[in-house]
């Protein structure tokens, strides 16, 4: 075997004092598999919605088996060179037999145009809903290479080794998936239990500190899918690996049990109120309130709500206080109630400031309501409603709206109106019926 | 005309409507969970679950059983933006 080259020059976008930090070539994780990705010290910026000052790694891994080789993920496009010069270090393209692919991120697939035009021969694996991912990525040459989806329970026989895929969607995108190396017990989990950090040393055990930066991914780009988080972790955890390689930062190789348990923690409640804590419902009134319309609006709304058994309801003042700790209360809640005047035709800015902050946790499928009194033209609840569709809320009660202040009759209204949004959490809602002409006006 | 209803579990809702409405037309309106992407049946996004009534809405086409397909769909998952009631009555919650 010749003398491998010179591993590939370090970056030239890093910041001062890492730019002279040696860049590794590829680096043995297990006996035959290596490290092949690439490392992004310069990024400072991720997905639009992460800051990323340590940097970040693109983990991409070359299997050699008795079967072939297989290329496991690649990496952004911009680092393609040294992606396809560390491969070189350690296989030839026509040993590759087979490219798996756990997710279809730019930032994972940028080399693959340029790897298939190497090794075309090589059969291609993902998960079914990344197929549209690839078809748009490879564009007409799509057919021409072999591909085909694996599910929970596919498996390749590699001779003296075995992969086997586990279909893990929505962590983070529909497409993602893990895979399952044999004997070797190592797991790779792409984004998933990832951190956006760049280190040279590649391991746990030999990095620095990077349980903040694993904290700051999952919140950041995790947790919204929190549910879906926790059901592949279930999925994982059993297989007691003895290495976890996420597609991002440090590879988790000194305790995989502990990192499962770290990683499991994240997921954990931060915000559970009494109703949750008692294992009933709770319902969160949000209000803001120029003149005490809105508020009183509000208080109807808590009132009515707490007379239906099994909901705990909360009524809060976006203007008294921070809003940072309401995203992790509506992450525990299941309904949140949402009240605005109108000014200047829009609702007011706590309001959408709660509402932006939403994007941060899960919403789906959580019940959803708007109130809010007007002078003028009282736009706000449609706006509010659009929005909370928009975080995939059900809303199952037209919002509530009131011109000036409310009387004692629409008082009532509202009292009825909470009673029947917590009816609706605990499932005994009347059901209603109508005819398709009376939803002309929605 | 010929009526059908179309009935959304998770806000407890009955909608009559014209026979051949597609649930995109309706679910929307009265607030039930299923959310939309592209809107054209390519995306998958709108995969709602059939709870009754499966055999009362239009024939998947090819497009839509691929799609279906692609996303790892049960047999009584459709697509809200392209299955349309025929007639009789429909139950559907969110996918």
């Amino acid at each position: 075997m010749p003398a491998p080259p010179p591993p590939p020059p370090a970056d030239p976008a890093a910041p001062p004092g890492l730019a002279a930090a040696p860049s590794p070539g590829a680096v043995e994780v297990r006996e035959g598999l290596h490290w092949i990705g690439a490392l992004d010290p310069g990024l400072r910026s991720f997905d639009v919605i992460l800051q990323t000052e340590l940097g970040t790694s693109y983990n991409a891994f070359a299997l050699r088996c008795s079967a072939g080789v297989v290329i496991i993920d690649t990496v952004k496009a911009a680092f393609t060179a040294e992606f396809l010069a560390r491969l070189e270090q350690v296989a030839r393209y026509d040993e590759i037999t087979l490219i798996v692919l756990n997710h279809l991120e730019p930032d994972h697939t940028g080399a693959l145009p340029a790897l298939l035009a190497r090794a075309p021969q090589a059969r291609v694996v993902l998960s079914p809903r990344g197929l549209p991912m690839l078809r748009a990525l490879l564009g007409a040459g799509f057919d021409s290479y072999d591909i085909g989806p694996v599910t929970t329970g596919h498996s390749v026989d590699l001779g003296d080794r075995r992969l086997s895929f586990f279909t893990t969607p929505y962590v983070h995108w529909p497409d993602t998936q893990c895979t399952w190396l044999e004997p070797d017990r190592v797991l790779f989990t792409c984004d998933l239990m990832g951190s956006h950090m760049c280190d040279a040393r590649l391991f746990d055990d030999l990095v620095g500190d990077f349980t903040g930066a694993q904290a700051h991914y999952y919140d950041c780009i995790m947790r919204p899918f929190r549910s879906f988080v926790t059901t592949a972790l279930d999925m994982l955890e059993p297989l007691a690996p003895s290495l976890i390689a996420p597609a991002h930062g440090p590879i988790l190789r000194s305790d995989p049990q502990a990192a499962f348990r770290h990683y499991r923690a994240l997921t954990g409640a931060r915000g559970a109120g009494r109703g949750a804590a008692a294992g009933g419902r709770s319902l969160l009134v949000f209000y803001a309130s120029a003149y005490g319309a809105t508020a009183r609006l509000a208080q109807a709304i808590e009132a009515g709500a707490e007379t239906e058994p099994g909901v705990h309801v909360s009524m809060i003042d976006l203007q008294a206080q921070e809003l940072g700790p309401f995203a992790d209360l509506i992450e525990a809640a299941d309904g949140i109630v949402l009240g605005s005047p109108t000014i200047n035709g829009d609702a007011v800015r706590p309001v959408w400031d709660l509402l932006t902050r939403l994007a941060d946790v899960e919403t789906r499928g959580k019940l959803g309501a708007a109130f809010g009194t007007f002078g003028w033209s009282g736009e706000a609840v449609r706006l509010i409603e659009a929005r909370l569709q928009g975080l995939k809320m059900r809303l199952p009660e037209p919002g509530l709206r009131v011109k000036m202040h409310p009387s004692e009759a629409e008082l009532a209204e509202a009292h009825a109106f909470g009673q029947r949004l917590a009816a609706h959490l605990t499932g005994r809602a009347e059901a209603r019926e109508v005819d398709f002409a009376e939803l002309a006006s929605r | 005309m010929d009526k059908a209803s179309l009935t959304f579990a998770d806000v407890a809702i009955t909608v009559n409507v014209p026979a051949g409405t597609r649930i995109i037309e309706i679910s929307e309106k009265v607030g039930a969970g299923i959310t939309y992407g592209c809107r054209e049946g390519e995306c998958g996004t709108c995969i709602t679950h059939v709870l009754e009534g499966a055999e009362n809405l239009s024939e998947p086409g090819v497009l839509e059983l691929r799609v279906l397909a692609e996303n790892l769909a049960g047999k009584n998952d459709r697509l809200a933006c392209q299955c349309r009631v025929l007639g009789g009555a429909v139950k559907v919650r969110p996918g």
